[in-house]
């Protein structure tokens, strides 16, 4: 594993990557706030401890790269410079989230930052990667598409396959395997014959190399080296970030299946502290700037927070909006609902409570009728 | 009109396309090579590339995945499934990302692309091979299904099928790749959600899906030379925009219908249809909708366990006919 000390990067670059870790590190503790308050349904995936992983490999990214993510993606969106207002009104469920509400935290999107997907299926954006980095190849173009997966993911028939299909047609794809040790509640050493991750692309013909997920500089220098190889040799490669998550799978996770102790010792190489101490060390950002940088982080959270509370539900007319490409030739039904509402929303159950009202303002009442039956 | 063969019709569609669009490209499992396992990609592979006509290994999800991921990104990829069996594979990618990827994501991103995979049964390739899943593709919101039975429908619909924005899964039938049918030469596309009256009749309706349009077909010839009942005979070609007006326009008219379908009884095409005309047009019905569909069973190899196990012209006219009953 690539644990060599790197050298510190000047105070612009600093200050960027420290505040990206601090964002998502902020965000995150603020989604499960937000989550114990039920203002967040459904699942919630945090990636507190992550961080450099995450923002290590976004960093070595062009803006033109294209970024594919699991169901844990707040921070990936975050670090490719998706508002946190957006992200956090998509958590809300609110018609201004990123992916108008529809998605929910699994499934975060950003076109116009090629953020391609949370996806909510493990390992089932492998094979989108692989598309979406033929079509670059398709088109001539430069860009990169880097496909992030958790551990588990390794263990998907989509592992293999696209792993193959990638070298096969020598795609333009970087694979970063974040693992944080788990799957969902099996440890790694419990669900994976082979533990080097970085080992199990090779024999596909993807090359893999691993690095201390804990470090955002060695991350970073891994993955520029695996995104060089696949922008200018077209080469395919893996690149494994050991790292941890401190939060369990979701918020709905009890943590039965690891000690306190385990989390302590992990705990000890936080990302953002050991970076944080070492520009301190290296005079590169004082104490006060990055205190500073994390103040902001917080602000931007809370105005996230309230942006997303006060954003509008979307329109319930808007249910039916964005499941197909409507053309205008076509008159036909679609889906079923849209042409006969009354018998699949309710709208007939309504009819007829208006009905029964104008037949009991005209003394018809109910207790007629029955006596009627009675009668017969 | 020319004559032409349903592949040959379905290979002249991916030509035109192919040479139409340089964003169109087809993968799938021995579609170069090898010319397509049923021959529709004869000589495309020559004609257009390696990069336009791209063979895959044996990976159904991963291959349909990268098709959805390649028209995410701009592209217009036809991949081909040998039989719709093997789409089963693929079906966490059809139904968890090409049907849903549109709507999740809030309508940023659309996913042009169609998935080509033959069904049926016929040709004794038993319980692996010969099955028709048309229902199940109907049952998911966000994706687009076709079913020609004619050789102009494949080609007019599958050019509309590689146009549309939507991911359409188009099924052809295997037993129809050898069958002949005028064909018009201008190479228009055709229109999705347009149903096909292919024979007028004032006494009941029967609607034939895939396949079963034209075994519809031949069953009402028998119904009007033998039991002198003139059957209106409709296909609907897409079921997903389904051409509903069609059917209950001529539902209205005959006050009978019967659907037929290869598939699974439960659950079936015909069970939907019948939920929709006794919803629409009650009051037209002079007898129960009747379905004639597949056997309740995994298909069998042995040919006459086989035979028995689809329906024939002679189980269509026994239906048609019980519509008159006690009437």
């Amino acid at each position: 594993m690539e644990r060599t000390e790197h050298a510190l990067p000047d105070a612009d670059t600093a200050r960027a990557v420290v505040a990206k870790m601090m964002l998502i590190r902020r965000f995150e503790e603020r989604a499960g706030e937000m989550y114990a308050k039920a203002k967040i349904g459904g699942f919630l995936h945090l990636c507190i401890g992550e961080e450099a992983s995450i923002v290590g490999a976004t960093q070595a990214m062009r803006e033109r790269d294209y970024l594919l993510s699991t169901y844990r993606e707040h921070g990936q969106a975050l670090a490719r410079g998706t508002p946190a207002r957006a992200v956090m009104a998509e958590l809300f469920g609110r018609s201004t989230g990123c992916s108008g509400g529809r998605g929910g935290s699994m499934h975060l999107f950003d076109a116009e930052r090629r953020f391609l997907g949370g996806y909510g299926i493990v390992g089932g954006s492998l094979p989108l990667s692989a598309g979406i980095a033929l079509s670059s190849s398709y088109k001539g173009t430069d860009d990169v598409t880097v496909s992030m997966l958790g551990d588990g993911a390794t263990n998907q028939g989509t592992f293999g396959e696209t792993m193959n299909l990638a070298a096969l047609w020598d795609l333009p794809v970087v694979f970063l395997v974040i693992n944080n040790q788990f799957g969902m509640g099996t440890a790694i050493e419990r669900h994976s014959a082979v533990t080097d991750l970085s080992q199990k692309s090779g024999g596909y013909g993807v090359p893999g190399s691993r690095c201390d997920g804990m470090d955002v500089l060695a991350v970073h220098a891994c993955v520029e080296r695996a995104i060089r190889a696949a922008r200018e040799d077209r080469r395919p490669q893996l690149v494994e970030a050991v790292t941890y998550r401190y939060r369990g799978h979701s918020m709905a996770d009890p943590e039965e299946y690891r000690s306190r102790e385990e989390v302590e010792e992990w705990r000890r190489h936080d990302p953002i502290e050991t970076f944080g101490d070492r520009l301190k060390e290296g005079g590169v950002l004082s104490a006060d700037e990055l205190e500073r940088l994390d103040a902001e982080a917080m602000a931007t959270i809370d105005d996230a927070v309230e942006f997303a509370d006060g954003s509008p539900f979307p329109e319930l007319d808007s249910l039916y909006d964005d499941i197909y490409v409507l053309s205008e030739q076509i008159g036909a039904w679609w889906s079923i609902d849209e042409r006969s509402p009354g018998t699949h929303r309710g709208e007939r159950e309504r009819e007829a409570g208006e009905v029964a009202s104008e037949l009991a303002e005209a003394g018809a009442a109910y207790a007629d009728t029955d006596e009627e039956k009675g009668g017969n | 009109m020319p004559e032409l063969r349903y592949r040959e019709a379905l290979n002249q569609a991916l030509r035109e396309e192919l040479a139409a669009d340089e964003r169109v490209f087809l993968m799938g499992e021995d579609v170069g090579v090898f010319q397509g396992a049923f021959k529709v990609t004869a000589g495309l592979l020559e004609e257009f590339g390696e990069k336009r006509v791209r063979d895959t290994p044996i990976s159904e999800n991963t291959i349909v995945g990268m098709g959805i991921g390649a028209a995410m990104a701009g592209l217009r990829p036809v991949v081909e499934l040998m039989t719709i069996n093997f789409s089963l594979l693929a079906l966490d990618q059809i139904v968890n990302c090409a049907a849903s990827i549109r709507y999740m994501f809030g309508g940023q991103v659309k996913v042009p692309m169609v998935i080509r995979m033959p069904q049926g049964a016929g040709h004794q390739l038993g319980p692996t091979h010969s099955h028709s899943f048309e229902a199940l593709y109907l049952h998911v919101p966000g994706i687009l299904v076709a079913v020609p039975s004619t050789a102009a429908d494949a080609k007019s619909l599958l050019k509309a099928a590689i146009r549309d924005d939507n991911p359409v899964i188009f099924i052809e039938h295997e037993t129809l790749y050898g069958k002949r049918g005028e064909v018009p030469e201008n190479g228009e596309p055709g229109r999705f959600g347009e149903a096909a009256v292919r024979r007028e009749g004032d006494d009941v309706t029967i609607v034939g899906i895939s396949r079963m349009a034209v075994t519809a077909q031949d069953a009402a010839e028998t119904l009007a030379a033998e039991h002198e009942v003139e059957a209106e005979v409709i296909d609907p070609r897409t079921l997903r925009p389904l051409d509903l007006d069609t059917i209950l326009a001529s539902v209205e008219k005959t006050n009978r219908a019967v659907i037929v379908e290869e598939g699974w009884p439960h659950g079936g095409v015909g069970a939907n249809l019948a939920a929709l005309i006794q919803e629409q047009a009650f009051d037209h019905l002079d007898a129960p909708v009747a379905r004639v569909t597949g056997a309740d069973v995994p298909m069998p190899y042995s040919k006459p366990l086989e035979q028995a196990a689809f329906p024939h012209e002679e189980h269509i006219v026994k239906a048609a006919l019980a519509t008159f009953r006690d009437l």
